[in-house]
C-alpha cells in the first residue's frame, strides 16, 4: 500500500499548483446554485421541514460539491491522464503495482471530494446556514460517499474510449442523481417508485445525512444511509481495478 | 558474465493478432543490446515485457535471475524505462517532473531533488528546471526522459526507440550520454529502427521481424555473415538498368538484391566491380560504391529486398 502513496504523492504535488483554480471553480458552482434557488425560490417556499428554505439546501451543497469533485477528478482527470498524458502509464513502469495506481486514482479522488465539501461546509457555516454543532461529524462522513463517486467514475472511465462518452455519464448518471437526490425539496414529494430507486443513489444517502448532521436531527435511521453507502463501497471496490487493468496491461 | 535478462520462446498476442511468436535472446551485464526491427516487428511489446506493462503470455522470462510473469515492483525498481513516447507529466515543470518520480521509488525528499538536478546537469537542461514541459523542444523532452530514467541509478536501462524524431544534433547527443553511461558500465537493451544508431551503441543485437528472431550477434559479424563486404547503389529506376545485370553480377561472384524500386549490388572486391559496371551499360554517376552495413543486412533479412 505504500505504493499507492507514493502514487497519491504525485497527485499532491500537482494540487499544490492548482488548488486555486481547483477551489474557484469547485466553490462557485455551488454558490451559484445557493444563491439562484435560495433566493429566487426560497422566497416562494418560505420554511421547509421547520427550517428556512436555504438551511435546507445548504447541507446538500455541500454533498454536491463532494459529488462533483470526485466524479470530474475520476472521469476527466482520469481519463487524460491514461489516454492524454500517459501519466498512469508513467507511474506504472516505476516500482508500484497497477492496484496501486488505481488506488492512486481513488484516493485522489477522495481527497478531493472531501476536501472540497468541507470548503462548501465552511462557507454555508460562515453564511450561519448551518444551526447544529453535529456538522462536525460530515467531513468525516464524507470519506464514504467521496469513495463510492470515486469508485463508480473510474470504472465508467475504464469502458469508455472516447472522452466524449463521458457525457453520458454525466448527463445520465450524475444529472438523475442530482435532480432526484432531494437537494431541493423533501424526496417524499416524489412518485414512490422514485423514492424507491433513490436508495441506489449515493447522492440522496449523502445528502439525508449530511442535511440531518446540519440540522441536528439525529436519528438511528441515518445509519441506513451510511450502511447503504459502505455496502456499494464493499460490492465495487474490487471493479475499477479489474476494468482498467485491461487499459493499463496487455 | 551475468546474465541480466534471458528471454526463451516469449509469445504475446493481442486479440487475434500474434505479436511475438517465440523471441529468445539473452543480455549481460553491462553489455548495450539492440532490437532491430520495423515498425511491429515486435520490439516494443518485448521491451513492455521487461518493464511490467505487458504480460509474458507463453515462454520463459527470467529477469536478474528471477521468473518473470508480470514484472513485480521490486524488479521494477532497478530498471530505467525510457518508452517510445514522452510520457512526461505536464502537469508539472521540469525539475518537479523529476523529483516526483523519483519519490516514487522511495528517494527521500532532499536527496530527489539532489539527484534530480545532477540528471538534469548530466542531460544539459539545467537552464531548463522552471520550464513547463510543452514549451520544451522534441529533443530537450527525450533528453528529460532519459534523465528521470536514471534517477534511481537503474542496473538495467530500457530504451525504446530513444532518438526517433530527434534531429542529426538532438540523436548525437543523446548518443554521447548513452555512451557515457555504456562506459560507467549501465546495462542497456534499446529498440531502433536507425541502423547507424544500432551501430554506433550496440553491442550485440538481434533483428526482429514479425515476432521472430531473425538473427543474432555483433554489428560486424551480422554484416560479414549476411551480406559480401561491398555494395553498388544503383540509382535508376528498374526499367533502365539492363535486364541481364543480375546474371553479370552472380557471374562476377557477387550478388544483386532489388531494394524497393532500385537495384544493389553486392561484391567482395568493390573496386574491381566498380570498374566493370560501366562496361555493363551502367554510368558510374548514377550508382554509389560503398562498403555493406547493417543497412544490408536488415534489407536482405527483412524481405524488402529478395533475390532477383
Amino acid at each position: 500500500m505504500t505504493g499507492a502513496f507514493r502514487v497519491l504523492n504525485r497527485h499532491w504535488q500537482v494540487f499544490a499548483r492548482t488548488w486555486l483554480h481547483n477551489l474557484m471553480f469547485n466553490v462557485a458552482e455551488p454558490l451559484l446554485y445557493l444563491s439562484a434557488m435560495g433566493f429566487g425560490l426560497g422566497v416562494m417556499v418560505g420554511r421547509i421541514e421547520g427550517v428556512t428554505y436555504l438551511e435546507f439546501i445548504a447541507p446538500g451543497m455541500v454533498a454536491l460539491s463532494a459529488m462533483y469533485s470526485a466524479t470530474f477528478e475520476c472521469t476527466y482527470g482520469t481519463f487524460l491522464r491514461l489516454h492524454y498524458q500517459k501519466t498512469l502509464q508513467a507511474i506504472l513502469a516505476g516500482p508500484v503495482t497497477a492496484g496501486e495506481v488505481i488506488a492512486g486514482e481513488l484516493l485522489y479522488g477522495m481527497f478531493k471530494s472531501v476536501l472540497f465539501g468541507v470548503v462548501i461546509l465552511i462557507v454555508v457555516s460562515t453564511l450561519g446556514l448551518v444551526p447544529a454543532a453535529s456538522a462536525v461529524f460530515i467531513p468525516l462522513f464524507l470519506i464514504l460517499p467521496g469513495a463510492v463517486f470515486s469508485i463508480l467514475a473510474v470504472c465508467y472511465t475504464a469502458i469508455i474510449r472516447n472522452i466524449d462518452q463521458l457525457n453520458y455519464y454525466i448527463t445520465l448518471a450524475i444529472m438523475p442523481f442530482f435532480l432526484f437526490g432531494g437537494l431541493y425539496f423533501p424526496v417524499g414529494n416524489l412518485p414512490d417508485w422514485v423514492q424507491q430507486l433513490n436508495w441506489l443513489n449515493p447522492l440522496y444517502h449523502s445528502i439525508e445525512v449530511c442535511r440531518s448532521l446540519a440540522l441536528g436531527k439525529i436519528s438511528p435511521q441515518l445509519w441506513k444511509h451510511v450502511a447503504v453507502l459502505a455496502a456499494m463501497i464493499l460490492v465495487l471496490a474490487r471493479l475499477p481495478l479489474r476494468l482498467m487493468k485491461k487499459r493499463l496491461l496487455t | 558474465m551475468k546474465q541480466i535478462v534471458v528471454a526463451e520462446n516469449l509469445t504475446k498476442h493481442y486479440g487475434d493478432f500474434p505479436a511475438l511468436k517465440g523471441v529468445s535472446f539473452h543480455i549481460s551485464e553491462g553489455e548495450c543490446f539492440g532490437l532491430l526491427g520495423h515498425n511491429g516487428a515486435g520490439k516494443s511489446t518485448t521491451l513492455r515485457m521487461l518493464y511490467g506493462l505487458a504480460r509474458v503470455e507463453s515462454g520463459q522470462l527470467r529477469l536478474f535471475d528471477q521468473p518473470i510473469s508480470l514484472t513485480p515492483p521490486a524488479i521494477k525498481q532497478y530498471l530505467g524505462v525510457v518508452p517510445q513516447e514522452d510520457n512526461l507529466d505536464p502537469d508539472l515543470p521540469v525539475l518537479e517532473n523529476l523529483i516526483t518520480y523519483a519519490r516514487l521509488f522511495g528517494i527521500g525528499r532532499v536527496q530527489a531533488l539532489e539527484k534530480s538536478l545532477e540528471m538534469l546537469r548530466f542531460m544539459g537542461l539545467d537552464s531548463k528546471e522552471d520550464s513547463q514541459i510543452d514549451t520544451l523542444s522534441g529533443g530537450q523532452k527525450r533528453r528529460l526522459v532519459i534523465a528521470r530514467a536514471l534517477l534511481n541509478s537503474p542496473r538495467l536501462l530500457i530504451l525504446d526507440e530513444p532518438t526517433t524524431g530527434l534531429d542529426p544534433q538532438g540523436r548525437h547527443l543523446v548518443w554521447q550520454k548513452l555512451r557515457g553511461l555504456k562506459a560507467e558500465g549501465v546495462t542497456m537493451v534499446l529498440t531502433t529502427h536507425y541502423m547507424e544508431e544500432a551501430a554506433q551503441l550496440c553491442d550485440r543485437l538481434v533483428i526482429m521481424h514479425e515476432g521472430r528472431v531473425l538473427t543474432e550477434g555483433t554489428p560486424a559479424e551480422l554484416i560479414s555473415q549476411h551480406v559480401l563486404p561491398f555494395v553498388i547503389e544503383i540509382r535508376l529506376p528498374l526499367d533502365a538498368i539492363p535486364i541481364d545485370i543480375g546474371d553479370r553480377v552472380r557471374a562476377f561472384g557477387g550478388e544483386a538484391l532489388p531494394v524497393m524500386d532500385g537495384l544493389f549490388l553486392y561484391a567482395r572486391e568493390g573496386n574491381r566491380l566498380w570498374q566493370q559496371i560501366g562496361d555493363w551499360g551502367l554510368p558510374q554517376h548514377s550508382c554509389f560504391l560503398r562498403p555493406s552495413s547493417l543497412e544490408d543486412v536488415f534489407l536482405r533479412l527483412t524481405g524488402r529486398g529478395t533475390e532477383p
